[in-house]
């Protein structure tokens, strides 16, 4: 990948994670989120990681973010006004961070970093080497992972439905109040 | 050539921004959106890691990643709208029901 | 390096040109060709010299569609509603144009051209793992559906492109699991690899098309593409005759041209890959890289670049064929409602779609490989 790319890119992502975290309107905040999202996919194809690259458009930024688009919607949520106090909390926060930052940095940068570089042989990244790994060193992550989608569908349609009205009748903390209308 | 060391240091400052989103700010869907940050700056970190090797272990696992997150997401947006359903807010100031 | 760059940008500018003109060429079918279907006579009244009327013709509606209306379109006020968001009002229409002009890059339009020793693929972005492309261009095109209808500040607008947004992720998974069954008979992910497995004949006449091996396939797809580009019997996000225009309601001028624009290259586009796939790309029964091999032992030799140009046109006409089908099909059904349409989604296409993808694995390992 040229070094210029990579820098562009770069750039593109932090400004649009700082929009992120910055932004006043939520929805403006999940479209820096999604620039952010496929500024790192095309970095994962840059690096040979075609496949997982575009999953990372399909999956991230093509269905997990217009969920959070349309819970946005449904929960109509105001676009915040001005500062809510609680100033040491965040000067805490960012000194924190920043810790964090040099923490990271200290122990990222490579003279500390061994790893063990090797070539790319040729398909790597395609979707046949990506399968041949899954299928046979990650097969019963995988299985869990499908069960794990699986729960996760069962749990959010559990969570979010409307209770109908004979549902919440049920509930011990309404049976008071049939009690005393009966 | 890119180096490891620049993609993990920008893999380190979209951690960094995500976690001061995740506490700076009190929108619990802007909170949810850092958190997907703080995921995604690890899967850059993977890939590259593994890239570099020259394994396919790093982008197994970042589809493992991204299959949890969409899991997480799903279900942590049913629970916001419970409580949205319940409490009539998202500002993360206002769900003071355990504090002591 | 630099002449495949130079080669590759040529091929994208002709690729877009292509689009674009079949999307003018939709745009005109829109309005005469459906005239023609509904035994009216559509648009006449504009006129520059007035000459075919002195000559007594019959007015062909060019300069009307093709002239006085984007001339209309451009020159109106474009107006952003009160209380609407400015920058998303403004981005939204790109936001759905822009994933619908980048796919088109990745479709082979013929087979390959040799200048100076080099030879190079008529396709513009030759990417690997073209296949997983499309499914991600199509995944960003909702956003500016979904971020059109919420920028009008209208809650009908809102509406429609709620609804558009449901059912364009709805018949997203449909496409996807037919897209997975095609790329499992040809076992790759390359789009000019698929259209070269295609070439040749069975029993000496049927050509190997993709529509003989999955015609299951074909059918979802293209009814999974004609929901995706939101054209009837899908159309129910525009709604005509109750929304007005849905999502774009509130959107005039160079804006809403920018999404009717859409509207007719997913369309197109729509076209051109049920072509790739299913009816053999730029591939003419019994023509190879030599010449015709007719049945009968026959063989007419033709020139390279002359094979490659008859490909591309035959790619033209078959793309043709298929959107003046998709026209057909727009001007005689009626719209689906809701509920029906996410029923057929989920409950029809979607297990269609796994079926078929467990009836052509079984197939492919009881036949020991791919096809």
């Amino acid at each position: 990948m040229p070094p210029i790319l990579f820098w562009f890119l770069a750039t593109l992502a932090v400004l649009a994670a700082l929009g992120v975290v910055m932004q006043s309107n939520p929805v403006h905040c999940l479209l820096a989120l999604v620039l952010t999202l496929l500024a790192i996919a095309v970095l994962f194809i840059g690096q040979g990681a075609v496949v997982v690259g575009f999953l990372q458009a399909i999956v991230y930024a093509g269905a997990i973010m217009v969920l959070f688009l349309f819970v946005i919607w449904l929960l109509n949520v105001p676009v915040e006004s001005g500062s809510t106090g609680r100033l040491a909390a965040k000067f805490l926060g960012a000194v924190g961070v920043a810790a964090l930052l040099a923490e990271l940095e200290v122990f990222w940068v490579p003279s500390h970093l061994q790893v063990k570089a090797a070539g790319q042989v040729a398909g790597y990244g395609a979707i046949d080497a990506l399968s041949q790994t899954l299928f046979s060193e990650y097969l019963v992550a995988f299985e869990i992972t499908s069960v794990l989608l699986l729960v996760a569908v069962i749990g959010a349609v559990a969570l979010a439905r409307r209770t109908t009205d004979a549902e919440t009748q049920q509930r011990p903390e309404n049976s008071a109040r049939t009690e005393k209308a009966a | 050539m890119v180096q490891l060391s620049w993609l993990m240091e920008l893999s380190a400052a979209i951690f960094a921004i995500g976690v001061a989103g995740f506490l700076a700010r009190r929108n619990i869907l802007v909170m949810f959106m850092s958190i997907e940050l703080m995921l995604n700056a690890v899967n850059l970190a993977f890939v590259s890691l593994g890239s570099r090797m020259g394994t396919m272990d790093g982008q197994v696992i970042v589809f493992f990643v991204m299959t949890v997150a969409a899991a997480e997401a799903a279900v942590g947006l049913a629970i916001i709208i419970s409580i949205f359903r319940n409490r009539q807010t998202v500002n993360a100031d206002d769900l003071t029901l355990l504090k002591w | 390096m630099t002449i495949e760059l130079v080669v590759g940008a040529i091929e994208a500018i002709v690729m877009v040109l292509i689009g674009l003109h079949l999307s003018i060429f939709l745009l005109y079918f829109e309005r005469k060709g459906s005239a023609l279907i509904q035994d009216r006579v559509g648009a006449n009244r504009a006129n520059i010299t007035g000459l075919g009327r002195k000559l007594g013709m019959p007015n062909l509606g060019i300069i009307n569609t093709l002239v006085a209306d984007p001339v209309k379109l451009f020159t109106k006020e474009d107006f952003v509603p009160e209380g609407a968001d400015h920058f998303i009002h403004g981005l939204a229409p790109f936001l759905a144009l822009f994933p619908v002009l980048i796919t088109f890059a990745v479709i082979p339009f013929g087979d390959t051209i040799t200048l100076g020793g080099h030879t190079f693929n008529l396709q513009a972005a030759g990417i690997n793992a073209a296949a997983l492309y499309l499914l991600a261009t199509i995944g960003i095109g909702v956003y500016g559906v979904a971020l059109g209808g919420w920028a009008s500040n209208n809650r009908w607008a809102l509406l429609g492109g709620i609804r558009a947004t449901a059912q364009m992720i709805s018949y997203e998974i449909a496409m996807g699991l037919a897209l997975v069954s095609v790329v499992m008979t040809y076992g790759t992910l390359d789009l000019q690899a698929m259209v070269r497995a295609q070439g040749g004949v069975w029993f000496g006449f049927l050509p190997r098309w993709g529509i003989w091996i999955q015609p299951l396939a074909f059918i979802l797809f293209l009814t999974a593409g004609v929901a995706e580009s939101k054209r009837i019997p899908f159309d129910l996000p525009e709604g005509e005759s109750e929304l007005i225009l849905g999502y774009m309601v509130e959107y005039s001028g160079g804006k809403q041209a920018a999404f009717m624009f859409t509207d007719f290259a997913e369309q197109a586009l729509t076209a051109m890959l049920l072509v790739t796939f299913f009816l053999g790309g730029w591939q003419l029964p019994w023509l190879y890289r030599d010449g015709f091999h007719l049945p009968g032992g026959h063989l007419i030799a033709i020139a390279p670049l002359a094979v490659s140009i008859l490909g591309v046109i035959a790619f033209l006409i078959k793309v043709v064929i298929l959107c003046a089908f998709l026209g057909l099909v727009r001007w005689s059904l009626p719209r689906f409602r809701y509920d029906q349409l996410m029923r057929l989604g989920w409950k029809g296409l979607v297990p269609l779609g796994l079926a078929n993808l467990l009836v052509t694995a079984f197939i492919i390992v009881a036949m020991g490989g791919a096809h």
